[in-house]
């Protein structure tokens, strides 16, 4: 028998959901409408005059070759690093997941690292890759590989991708093997009771029962990417050399809080907003179709 | 700069914010956000000396016709440290650091050929390469001597002698001579730890040399080309002043508290003050007063050197050319970044210099433009 639980009259619902709705209108509505506000105006730093452009920002942003070096820095960035998160994560979890002696030690130590702060990631990653004090990056050189990543920017976009996957495999291996545990253990023996090997059981019933917990860290590990690596990229490079591991939200970082250019800044940061609604949306619509529940 | 603009935006301003030269600029277009030193000073009826400082301290601070817009405080010029040890190894007489740049290169090449992996490398690429490289050889860096007299200012970083300069840093860095350390202060750390000969660095770095460093080791004055005419004359400081900000943009303060702000300066202005700021950190002595009672006390006979970086901005009899005064060129936090980013596309073999410097001239360009029409009518 289920028991519905109806309220009697509207307040107390209403008053239930009161400290959700003001802290989304608090911390998402105002700050968007503020943004904006700020990307049709011409503002000084100080705020003593500003000025209606209506979308001179936005067009001057897009036809900004900068901005569209940081598009592309983005969307090299966001895939290699869910990418490499994902796959690293899974391989691991798979390991973890069979029977090994102190598998318990092995998980907890797997887990550590997204206990770390991103600028402090970053600093263990330079401690190990810096050219001169560096021991990695030092070994390197030794090697006669001339690694500078504060001078080559494919060295530069690929430490930084490494430091910010690192940091996310940990989040993802733990749902990689919650989802493996869920998996029946009646499935996988059926399957290798019919002569299926290792390798194909994984690719024909681990991987598409995995399906919904990849769907799911897809979508978490590109909004990562998107928006929380800006320690990372912050503490190691700081969107050089050049502008070669300049993301999208560094950029808004770097015109806004370092320039001081809120306009072009706050323009920017809305056409991030709406690349993220649409970039939801689409994951939402289209791979959850092809997800196996 | 940012932190004391959010906070003057939500009404909060401290009542003196200690503000990068770099930000000159932009406080000084920041119209009543800032009270000028000069008014603050004749409202509460203090007098300070301005002509006892430094001009190249003083002039960096205030407007075109002499008013003081900010108290000059912690002040710094660039200087070459090197390693007195290398040079011996090197076969280069340790007590002569070359005066030019050609000369300077032929030391890299002995040094590198004594097994030197570093000779030379440079920290704060910018302000050292590019800003005073300007104001020694007294080439604008900006017109309207250099954003001094209008906000109207145009970069003329492209000049052929600042090209020959940033092309030949590229070549040296090809021939192993010369190493880009990053970008900022982030050079600093490869003198102390003994891995370059030679660094091109900020003179507060001296106290950290002092500190860390385990040999011996010498400081000169910056390089020159002996073919420009007029050079050598004064380097031009960095570091940061004093301003002085109302709380809000519809907020002033009373009388008292401006007085209040006008005595802290007049004690930072004492000559006592001053040199204990100097002896102890390794920051400049701002006035001339000070400089002389550091210099009685036998101060340079023991910490040889430490006059160096004020003698080289009297170099020239100490009187500044429009090139040599300063910068006061808006939104110049993001110029500098820009021109570094340029420098490292060149250094990264992707541009030469003249690409770059172009480069860095018509983004720069823009950025000024954006300022300039931010702050019409202002």
């Amino acid at each position: 028998m289920r028991r519905r639980v109806i309220f009697r009259g509207k307040v107390l619902p209403y008053l239930l959901l009161a400290p959700q709705i003001a802290v989304t209108l608090v911390f998402f509505f105002w700050p968007a409408g503020q943004a904006i506000r700020q990307s049709v105006l011409r503002e000084d730093p100080f705020g003593l005059r500003s000025e209606f452009v209506g979308l001179e920002n936005f067009r001057e942003v897009l036809a900004d070759p900068l901005y569209l070096n940081a598009v592309w820095n983005t969307a090299v960035f966001s895939a290699a690093v869910a990418a490499l998160a994902l796959g690293a994560a899974l391989f691991l979890a798979v390991l973890a997941d069979k029977q090994i002696r102190g598998a318990g030690a092995y998980k907890t130590l797997l887990i550590w690292p997204y206990a770390v702060a991103p600028a402090v990631a970053a600093v263990l990653w330079l401690f190990l890759f810096h050219p001169s004090i560096g021991l990695v990056g030092r070994a390197l050189n030794a090697a006669g590989i001339a690694w500078d990543y504060k001078l080559n920017g494919a060295q530069a976009m690929a430490l930084v991708i490494l430091a910010s996957a690192w940091k996310q495999v940990s989040y993802n291996f733990i749902f990689f093997l919650a989802g493996l545990q869920s998996i029946p253990r009646s499935v996988l023996e059926a399957a290798a009771m019919d002569g299926a090997r290792p390798a194909y059981r994984f690719w024909t019933v681990v991987f598409p029962l995995l399906s919904p917990t990849t769907f799911f860290l897809v979508v978490v590990n590109l909004t990562y990417a998107f928006f929380d690596t800006f320690g990372v990229i912050h503490a190691l490079t700081g969107g050089g050399p050049g502008k070669a591991t300049e993301t999208l939200i560094y950029k808004v970082y770097v015109d806004g809080v370092q320039n001081l250019n809120l306009g072009g800044s706050a323009a920017q940061s809305v056409i991030l907003m709406a690349i993220v609604i649409a970039l939801t949306a689409v994951q939402f619509r289209h791979v959850e179709r092809r997800v196996h529940y | 700069m940012v932190a004391a603009i959010a906070a003057f935006r939500a009404n909060s301003a401290p009542h003196v914010v200690q503000m990068f030269e770099v930000g000159t600029g932009t406080m000084m277009a920041a119209g009543r956000a800032v009270k000028p030193v000069h008014e603050l000073l004749r409202e509460a009826g203090v007098e300070i000396d301005f002509d006892d400082y430094l001009a190249p301290v003083r002039g960096y601070y205030a407007t075109a016709d002499g008013r003081q817009m900010a108290m000059p405080f912690n002040s710094s010029t660039a200087v070459a440290f090197y390693s007195k040890d290398a040079f011996r190894r090197a076969g280069l007489d340790p007590e002569r650091f070359p005066e030019t740049w050609p000369e300077v290169a032929e030391a890299a090449r002995r040094l590198k050929a004594a097994g030197v992996a570093c000779p030379m490398s440079t920290a704060w690429p910018t302000w050292i390469q590019i800003e005073q490289f300007s104001a020694i050889h007294d080439l604008p860096l900006a017109t309207r001597a250099n954003g001094f007299e209008g906000l109207d200012a145009e970069l003329r970083i492209n000049n052929p002698t600042l090209v020959r300069h940033v092309q030949n840093l590229v070549d040296w860095q090809r021939e192993g001579l010369f190493r880009y350390g990053g970008r900022d202060a982030a050079g600093d750390a490869l003198f102390p730890s003994g891995e370059c000969a030679v660094l091109f660095a900020s003179s507060g770095l001296r106290a950290r040399i002092l500190r860390e460093a385990r040999f011996e080791w010498g400081v000169a004055m910056l390089p020159y080309y002996p073919d420009v005419p007029g050079a050598p004359i004064n380097s031009i400081i960095g570091g940061a002043a004093f301003w002085a900000m109302n709380r809000g943009p519809n907020q002033g303060r009373s009388a008292e508290e401006w007085r209040a702000v006008a005595e802290f300066f007049r004690y930072l202005a004492r000559p006592e003050v001053a040199a204990r700021w100097h002896t102890e950190t390794g920051f400049l002595p701002v006035t001339r007063t000070a400089f002389e009672q550091v210099r009685a006390s036998g101060y340079y006979e023991r910490n040889p050197g430490a006059d160096i970086p004020i003698r080289q901005l009297l170099r020239g009899g100490g009187r500044t050319t429009e090139n040599s005064r300063g910068i006061r060129l808006g939104g110049f936090v993001e110029i500098r970044n820009i021109i570094q980013e340029e420098m490292e596309r060149a250094f990264q073999g992707q541009q030469d210099a003249r690409q770059a410097m172009d480069n860095a001239a018509s983004r720069g360009n823009q950025v000024l433009r954006n300022f300039e029409r931010q702050n019409r009518g202002g």
